[in-house]
């Protein structure tokens, strides 16, 4: 945990910029070109929006429109039509297994987190390298093999559990919660608890867990975001039917691609900004966390 | 109980609750770990390796496979199949798209640090913005962007006097298109890295240089770089391993086969189809442990190039 928190280096403007700087040629480029990076991550969420609110037949007008229309309820109509009015199912469907996902895994990887961090235990050393290892496996290869086990062994196959379950304890969510409460929570803490006569597991309830909140910030954004767009686990495990179908994968159908030029584009933008709409409310609530929070431990130990 | 004869131990029972339970937490607190691992990994690692040397449809059910020994790796590295040019685009795209994401990340979180803190923590939301959007629906858009005839890009195009492109049809365009995406979504992150590894370097370095009468330039050639050795590394290493598994920018803008020449194929894409499409189970998991091969052999390369001259930083 060395490097501070972007939120720290905000405040104190440096006394070493003089003022007449600004006007330099070179600080006008500079600025420019943050300017313009700025400008095209935000451009696309512009188009999105506005097209979302535009009559099919005008978002691809030439000229463009790029203003905001007056479409909204008659795509939301179009969106609900084309899905057989399982839209908002298939939103609920991607929130259910997303809040699961972030509340199982808050639970078993900061509760494995407290035991890394606090306990001295026969096989700690080992046991923590092992879980630090397992990040070296890609996803990727885990994919055919955990269709395996769900299709053939489980018989899980089709069902919401499939997206969250197997994550629940990761050895990222262990190691992020390992390093903070390393750092955020002194011994002396759970001494005096135990002293108290709690329970280890009351300790973690009532001591740790209201202390490390801002981690669980956190982690809680970056698993939610992760689960919500969980895009090809949902694809394999197949939950690619109504009732389960999740959104991405109904975005997906909706549209049978983006080349496709038959597509009801009004109803496709709407789904669109359905499906990004969860991801902006959570990023502007907690956006300043998850970045030091994601970047604080993330690389030297 | 030898307790009874040496009265100078305290008259605790040897067996309490309270030391038990914390003897016993740290392993039931780490053991869902070790389960879920068990079950879902490392389980289904083993049957993958297994299944590598065999030729089996899952529908078939289990213990209806046939071993078939080496054949499958050797039918992924034989030249007739689509496993290279698969292994080509994906590393392809993956240049294509990771190469500029740092050469525009690097001096973007330089400049960000320098010159702009006040707007620090607001420049970086917004640069950020792209990295957490879903991938289906900014996918989506970006095709709406690129199509042929009425895309916003060809529109800008034709004000110049430019002919319409066909930015998803032509085989040759589309490892640019897609990595563009790939570009687009990345860049915030790795500016983010970089800007964390700035605020970890100390400003009494920059103080002394500024001193000595160093320009921006020599700060950043020969303070910045040299000190942000260790964050580029892990940049790096996590460009590296995800660009290696492309799947759902190309799978949605072109295709599941790859688009008009396959030029957007993937291996992440190819084991897909040959897993989930095909169902041939042996074949796609040899091809999924040829591709983490693969994505081992880049990190090692990455960590040789970045340990060899100096660069010990703690």
């Amino acid at each position: 945990m060395t490097s501070k928190p972007l939120r720290a280096a905000v405040p104190a403007p440096s006394p070493r910029t003089p003022r007449r700087a600004w006007r330099s040629p070179g600080r006008i480029l500079m600025g420019l070109f943050v300017a313009l990076a700025c400008f095209l991550s935000v451009v696309p969420f512009y188009l999105m929006f506005v097209w979302a609110t535009l009559p099919s037949d005008q978002i691809f007008a030439v000229p463009p429109h790029l203003w905001f229309g007056s479409a909204i309820a008659e795509n939301f109509g179009k969106m609900m039509d084309a899905t057989d009015g399982f839209a908002l199912r298939q939103f609920w469907n991607s929130l259910y297994i997303a809040l699961l996902a972030t509340a199982t895994t808050l639970f078993f990887c900061s509760l494995a987190g407290f035991a890394f961090a606090m306990y001295d235990f026969r096989g700690k050393r080992a046991m923590f390298t092992f879980i630090l290892l397992t990040m070296l496996i890609p996803p990727l290869v885990m994919d055919i093999p955990s269709f395996l086990v769900m299709n053939n062994v489980l018989q899980w196959i089709g069902k919401p559990r499939t997206l969250w379950v197997p994550g629940m304890a990761n050895a990222f969510g262990i190691f992020l919660m390992r390093q903070y409460i390393m750092a955020a929570l002194p011994r002396t803490l759970i001494e005096a608890a135990r002293l108290d006569g709690a329970t280890e597991f009351g300790i973690f309830t009532r001591v740790v867990l209201p202390l490390i909140r801002p981690i669980l910030a956190t982690l809680g954004v970056v698993t939610f975001v992760g689960s919500w767009n969980n895009f090809k686990g949902a694809l394999i495990m197949k939950l690619s039917e109504d009732p389960t179908m999740t959104l991405p994968l109904s975005l997906r159908r909706i549209t049978g691609g983006a080349t496709n030029v038959n597509a009801d584009w009004g109803a496709t933008l709407m789904m669109v900004v359905l499906t990004v709409i969860p991801l902006l409310v959570i990023f502007l609530f907690a956006s300043r966390q998850v970045i030091s929070g994601l970047t604080s431990g993330a690389v030297k130990d | 109980m030898s307790d009874r004869f040496s009265p100078s131990r305290p008259a605790r029972p040897r067996w309490s609750y309270a030391r038990a339970q914390q003897r016993l937490a740290p392993y039931l607190f780490t053991s869902p770990f070790f389960i879920l691992f068990l079950v879902f990994s490392l389980f289904p690692l083993g049957f993958s390796l297994f299944l590598a040397f065999h030729l089996w449809n899952p529908l078939d059910g289990l213990g209806n496979w046939r071993f078939v020994g080496w054949e499958n790796f050797a039918l992924a590295l034989g030249a007739r199949d689509q496993f290279w040019v698969a292994l080509k685009n994906t590393v392809w795209i993956g240049l294509l798209s990771g190469v500029p994401q740092h050469l525009v990340a690097l001096p973007l979180a330089f400049v960000i640090h320098q010159f702009l803190r006040r707007w620090q923590t607001g420049v970086s939301t917004v640069l950020f913005l792209p990295y957490i959007t879903n991938a289906v629906a900014i996918t989506i858009v970006f095709g709406m962007l690129y199509s042929e005839n009425l895309g916003l890009l060809n529109y800008l195009l034709a004000q110049l006097g430019l002919g319409p492109v066909r930015w998803l049809a032509v085989p040759e365009l589309v490892p640019y298109s897609v990595g563009a995406v790939v570009f687009w979504r990345y860049v915030g992150w790795n500016v983010i890295l970089y800007l964390s590894g700035l605020q970890a370097i100390s400003e009494d370095v920059y103080e002394a240089a500024t001193v000595d009468g160093a320009s921006a330039w020599q700060k950043f050639w020969f303070i910045t770089l040299p000190l942000l050795r260790p964050m580029m590394f892990y940049a790096f290493t996590l460009t590296i391993v995800g660009n290696m598994q492309l799947f759902e920018e190309p799978f949605i803008m072109v295709g599941q086969g790859g688009g008009s020449g396959g030029a957007g194929l993937t291996s992440a894409m190819h084991i897909f189809n040959t897993a989930f499409r095909d169902l041939d189970m042996g074949y796609a998991s040899a091809m999924s442990w040829l591709l983490f091969l693969a994505i081992f052999a880049l990190s090692m390369v990455n960590n040789y190039l970045f340990s060899r001259d100096g660069g010990r930083e703690p």
